[in-house]
C-alpha cells in the first residue's frame, strides 16, 4: 500500500518527477563518465604498449612511469643495447603530445619498429615516402576527417599523410623519427627505447643484467608486463582525490536536488499528511512514505544516470575517439548508484522529518 | 458513570496560546455519550465544538479534565498514544471529504486499513456498508471524478471500514447541496440504527443537528443545553 501511494504521488507531478531524476542523474553520469576515460585511457596506453612486441622497456633517468618530458635518452645507446648478447633487437621512439595530454605521437624508425611489431595494419596508403610524411590511425582520421595526401598540422608544422592504419599500436600520429627529432631539436636522443630479448632468454634475468652495464644504473628498465601493470588507476597520482571529489559533487546534488524536490513534495502535501496523520499514521510511516518516495527518484535517477553514460560513450566515440578513449566501467555502476542514493536520502531526511511532525490539526486546515 | 457511556468528558479545558496571549477554547465541559447514540453539537463558530471533536478524536491534548473514549483515558497519552487510537477507534468525517487526491475510492478506504495494520481488502461484509453507501459503482474513480456527495459517502465509508468505536463527523454536510446532504445524513442515521454505530456529529445547522437522538447546544467554550 505504500508502494502504491508513493507510485500514485510519483505521477500525479510527472514533470517534477522526471526533473529530480534527470538532476539526480546527472552525478552519476559525471562519475562513470570519469571513471569510463581514466580506464579508457589507461587500457588504451596498456593495448599500445603490448602490440609493439618489445619484451623490455628502458624509460629515461629520474622519469615516471606515466609522463614523458621530451627525449633525453642518448640514441647510441639504442645500438649499444641491441649489441647486448640476450637483446635480439632494440629501437628507440620520440613521443611527443600532439594534442592535449591524451593524444599523443610517436617518432619510429619504420624498419627497426616494423621488425619489432611485426608491422602496422594499413587501411589507406602505405609506409613513409617522405620526411615530413605521418601515418595516422583510424581513430584520428575520423575524428579529423582526414585522408591519405591530406595536410595535418601538429606543433606548427605541416605533415603529409601516407598512410591510415588500423587504431592500437603505439600512437594514434606516427612520423619518421629523425624529422621528428629535427623539429623538436632533440637530435640524436629518444624518449624511450624497446627491446626484445632473444629466444630462451629471460626477461627479469636480462633486466638485471642490462641494470649491471656501467652507466644504466640509473635508467628505469621494466618487463613490458610489469610497466602495463604499473598503469593503473591507484598509481595515477591525484586521479582518486579527482574521483572522490566527483563523488562527493554527486552526493551534494543527489541530496540538494531531492531535499528541495521532497521539501516542495511535503509543502504541498501538507493536507493529505494531515489525512495520513487523522487515520493514525504514525511519524515512522509518514518517513517512510516520504524516504520511499526518494529512493524511487534515486532508482530513476541512478538509471538515467547511466543511460545518459552510454550516451556520452557515443558521443565520444563519435566525436573525439582518438583524443578521449572511453570505455563502459560495468562494476562502477552500483558505486555511482549507491553515492547517488545516499545523497538523494540524506536529501529526504529533513522533509521527511518536516511531514512526521507536522501537527495533524493545522495540516488538515491547510489550504 | 455508567459503562454504557463510550465517550465521558468532565471538567474538560482547553487553552490555545496565540503569542503570549492565552485563549480558553474549552472552559470546563462536561459530557456523556451513551454507545449507540446519535448525537449532535450545534453552536455558533468559536463555540468549542471543533475543539471538543479534535480532543475527543485524539488529534490534541486537553489542558486539563478527564477525556474517556472506548474506556482510554485520553488526557494521561502521548501523542503516540492518541496516534494509535485514532487507527481504530475513531473514525473521521470532514467538512471538506478530505481524500487523499492521488488514490481512488477503492484504495482511499484501503490506506485506512493498512495503517491499521489490518489486510488493505475490507472483510466482505464490508460491501453491504457500501450498498448502503451507494458508491460500489465508484470505488475505482479518484476523487477528482466524483461528485460532493460521493466523496462525501466515501469519506464515511473510510471512517467505518476499520468498525470504530465512534464516527465524528465534523460539518459532514457544510460543502453539499441540499439533495447530497440529505444523503449523507440519512446514511449516518443509518449506519447508526442498523449497525449501532455511535456517531458524534459537529453542525450548525439546525436541520442537520436534527438527525441525532440528541441535540447539545455549545456556547463560548460551554455546554449550555442539552436536548
Amino acid at each position: 500500500m505504500t508502494g502504491k501511494l508513493v507510485i500514485e504521488n510519483f505521477k500525479h507531478k510527472p514533470m517534477r518527477s522526471l526533473l529530480s531524476i534527470l538532476l539526480i542523474g546527472v552525478p552519476v553520469t559525471l562519475i562513470l563518465c570519469l571513471v569510463g576515460l581514466s580506464y579508457g585511457m589507461i587500457e588504451d596506453t596498456q593495448t599500445r604498449q603490448r602490440s609493439i612486441g618489445a619484451d623490455i622497456l628502458v624509460r629515461p633517468k629520474n622519469s615516471s612511469y606515466l609522463t614523458l618530458n621530451g627525449a633525453p635518452i642518448p640514441q647510441e645507446l639504442v645500438g649499444l643495447l641491441a649489441r647486448q648478447p640476450g637483446i635480439k633487437m632494440a629501437t628507440g621512439v620520440v613521443n611527443i603530445a600532439a594534442e592535449g595530454i591524451t593524444l599523443g605521437a610517436a617518432g619510429i624508425n619504420f624498419a627497426e619498429f616494423n621488425a619489432m611489431s611485426g608491422g602496422f595494419k594499413f587501411i589507406e596508403g602505405g609506409p613513409f615516402q617522405r620526411p615530413d610524411d605521418v601515418i595516422i590511425d583510424d581513430f584520428y582520421a575520423n575524428q579529423k576527417k582526414k585522408k591519405v595526401g591530406d595536410t595535418i598540422k601538429i606543433h606548427n608544422v605541416d605533415w603529409h599523410v601516407s598512410g591510415i592504419i588500423h587504431s592500437g599500436m603505439l600512437a594514434h600520429i606516427v612520423m619518421p623519427i629523425q624529422t621528428l627529432q629535427d623539429k623538436t631539436e632533440a637530435v640524436n636522443k629518444v624518449s624511450q627505447i624497446y627491446l626484445k630479448v632473444q629466444p630462451g632468454v629471460r626477461v627479469d634475468d636480462e633486466i638485471q643484467a642490462l641494470k649491471k652495464l656501467p652507466g644504466f644504473e640509473d635508467y628505469p628498465i621494466f618487463s613490458m608486463e610489469e610497466f602495463a601493470a604499473l598503469l593503473n588507476i591507484g598509481n595515477i597520482p591525484g586521479l582518486q582525490p579527482f574521483i572522490m571529489v566527483i563523488m562527493g559533487i554527486g552526493v551534494v546534488i543527489g541530496f540538494a536536488v531531492v531535499c528541495l524536490s521532497m521539501y516542495m513534495a511535503v509543502l504541498q502535501r501538507t493536507r493529505e499528511i494531515g489525512i495520513l496523520k487523522s487515520l493514525g499514521g504514525s511519524k515512522g510511516f509518514i518517513l517512510q512514505v516520504i524516504l520511499s518516495e526518494a529512493l524511487l527518484l534515486g532508482i530513476g535517477g541512478s538509471i538515467l544516470g547511466i543511460l545518459m553514460s552510454y550516451g556520452a560513450y557515443w558521443m565520444i566515440k563519435t566525436l573525439v575517439p582518438a583524443s578521449l578513449p572511453m570505455v563502459i566501467v560495468y562494476r562502477w555502476w552500483p558505486i555511482a548508484s549507491g553515492i547517488t542514493l545516499a545523497g538523494a536520502l540524506l536529501g529526504s531526511l529533513y522533509p521527511g522529518l518536516t511531514a512526521a511532525a507536522h501537527d495533524p490539526i493545522e495540516a488538515l486546515a491547510y489550504e | 458513570m455508567n459503562s454504557d457511556d463510550i465517550i465521558q468528558v468532565r471538567n474538560l479545558r482547553k487553552i490555545y496560546r496565540v503569542g503570549k496571549v492565552e485563549v480558553p477554547a474549552l472552559r470546563g465541559v462536561d459530557l456523556t455519550v451513551r454507545r449507540g447514540e446519535f448525537l449532535s453539537i450545534i453552536g455558533p463558530s468559536g463555540s468549542g465544538k471543533s475543539t471538543l471533536f479534535h480532543i475527543i478524536g485524539a488529534l490534541t491534548p486537553p489542558t486539563s479534565g478527564e477525556v474517556r473514549v472506548a474506556d482510554q483515558d485520553l488526557s494521561k497519552m502521548s501523542d503516540a498514544d492518541r496516534t494509535r487510537m485514532r487507527k481504530r477507534t475513531v473514525g473521521f468525517v470532514f467538512q471538506k471529504f478530505n481524500l487523499l487526491p492521488n488514490l481512488t475510492a477503492r484504495d482511499n478506504i484501503a490506506i485506512a486499513r493498512f495503517i491499521a495494520g489490518l489486510d488493505p481488502k475490507p472483510e466482505p461484509e464490508f460491501e453491504e456498508i457500501l450498498k448502503v453507501l451507494n458508491i460500489g459503482h465508484r470505488l475505482d474513480h479518484k476523487p477528482s471524478e466524483l461528485s460532493g456527495g460521493e466523496q462525501q459517502r466515501v469519506a464515511i465509508a473510510r471512517a467505518i471500514v476499520n468498525h470504530p468505536a465512534i464516527l465524528l463527523a465534523d460539518e459532514p454536510t457544510g460543502n453539499l447541496d441540499t439533495e447530497n446532504s440529505a444523503a449523507v445524513l440519512q446514511v449516518l442515521r443509518d449506519l447508526n440504527r442498523r449497525l449501532g454505530q455511535t456517531v458524534l456529529m459537529i453542525t450548525h445547522n439546525p436541520e442537520a443537528a436534527a438527525y441525532g437522538d440528541s441535540i447539545v447546544h455549545m456556547r463560548d467554550g460551554r455546554i449550555i443545553d442539552r436536548i
